[in-house]
């Protein structure tokens, strides 16, 4: 029977569970597809963000401050990617996307105000719910649903955490126009969370 | 007086810019009255919180928490 080596003093024990990192890479790919619509490119800055951290393994001696960390990496890339394509995708084909740009529908009447079932209500424990695996997949199902350049544009700003200047130069649209994606896109991810997550079924008026 | 529907739009753009004083009025004479806009207000800041934590990993499974390496 054989012993497992030894490991040198300082290797941290996550960089030799491979659990532990094939789980961390699934949701790394996950976070990149999200934005990167060429899933070459999400491999690749997933790629290189884990080549990195490995690299380094010894300076994180917690799988909390190597996901932190790992997880800044790949933000950069991602952010790298997003401007390169912006320079590769012609302007014809960024303009086609404006038919998913639509309202979503039916939440307000014709004054404009919310539609009894459309109405936002309270939300519990939204603090719980980032400790739950199961409302991050929520999450992800939820940013799937929405069209396309709502999705983007919204990551940028949440996700990136870029500036209005920037997405709109990414995007090739007016502030006025970024606005308007940004709304669109809090209103049908809120929805979806809402129903999907914090309120169940037979919620009260 | 403002709508719900302009309600949300200045609550997200709020998210981006700082309003003017006048919008910022019309606002809080809005969101005293209106319950689900003042639910909406408080989401958008929760789904900004969500998507900076998601961002850094929290969606990313934690066995055991952070498993103390032994050293």
């Amino acid at each position: 029977m054989t012993q497992p080596p030894e490991l040198p003093e300082s290797t941290p024990s996550w960089s030799q569970d491979p659990v532990f990192l094939a789980d961390l890479r699934r949701h790394m790919l996950k976070f990149a597809r999200l934005q990167l619509a060429d899933p070459d490119l999400a491999e690749d800055a997933v790629q290189e963000a884990l080549i990195g951290a490995l690299k380094n393994a010894r300076s994180f001696n917690g799988r909390a401050a190597l996901k932190t960390w790992v997880f800044s990496i790949l933000k950069y890339k991602i952010a790298d990617a997003l401007r390169q394509q912006h320079r590769l995708v012609p302007a014809s084909s960024l303009l086609r996307a404006e038919e998913d740009d639509d309202e979503p529908a039916a939440l307000f009447d014709t004054r404009g105000h919310w539609q009894s079932e459309a109405r936002p209500a309270h939300w519990k424990g939204p603090e719980a719910a980032l400790q739950d695996q199961q409302f991050w997949r929520v999450f992800e199902a939820c940013l799937e649903h929405l069209p396309a350049r709502q999705g983007r544009a919204f990551m940028m700003r949440e996700f990136m955490e870029m500036e209005s200047e920037e997405i709109c130069k990414i995007l090739a649209v007016s502030l006025t126009n970024l606005h308007v994606l940004l709304h669109r896109a809090r209103l049908r991810l809120r929805r979806c969370l809402e129903n999907q997550w914090f309120v169940e079924a037979g919620k009260p008026c | 007086m403002l709508s719900c529907h302009e309600s949300t739009r200045l609550l997200s753009q709020a998210k981006e810019r700082s309003l003017t004083l006048g919008e910022r009025a019309a606002l809080r004479v809005h969101l005293a009255i209106c319950v689900g806009c003042r639910n909406f207000s408080r989401q958008v800041d929760i789904l900004r919180r969500v998507s900076r934590a998601y961002a850094q990993g929290a969606g990313a499974t934690d066995r055991s928490e952070d498993v103390k390496d032994p050293i």
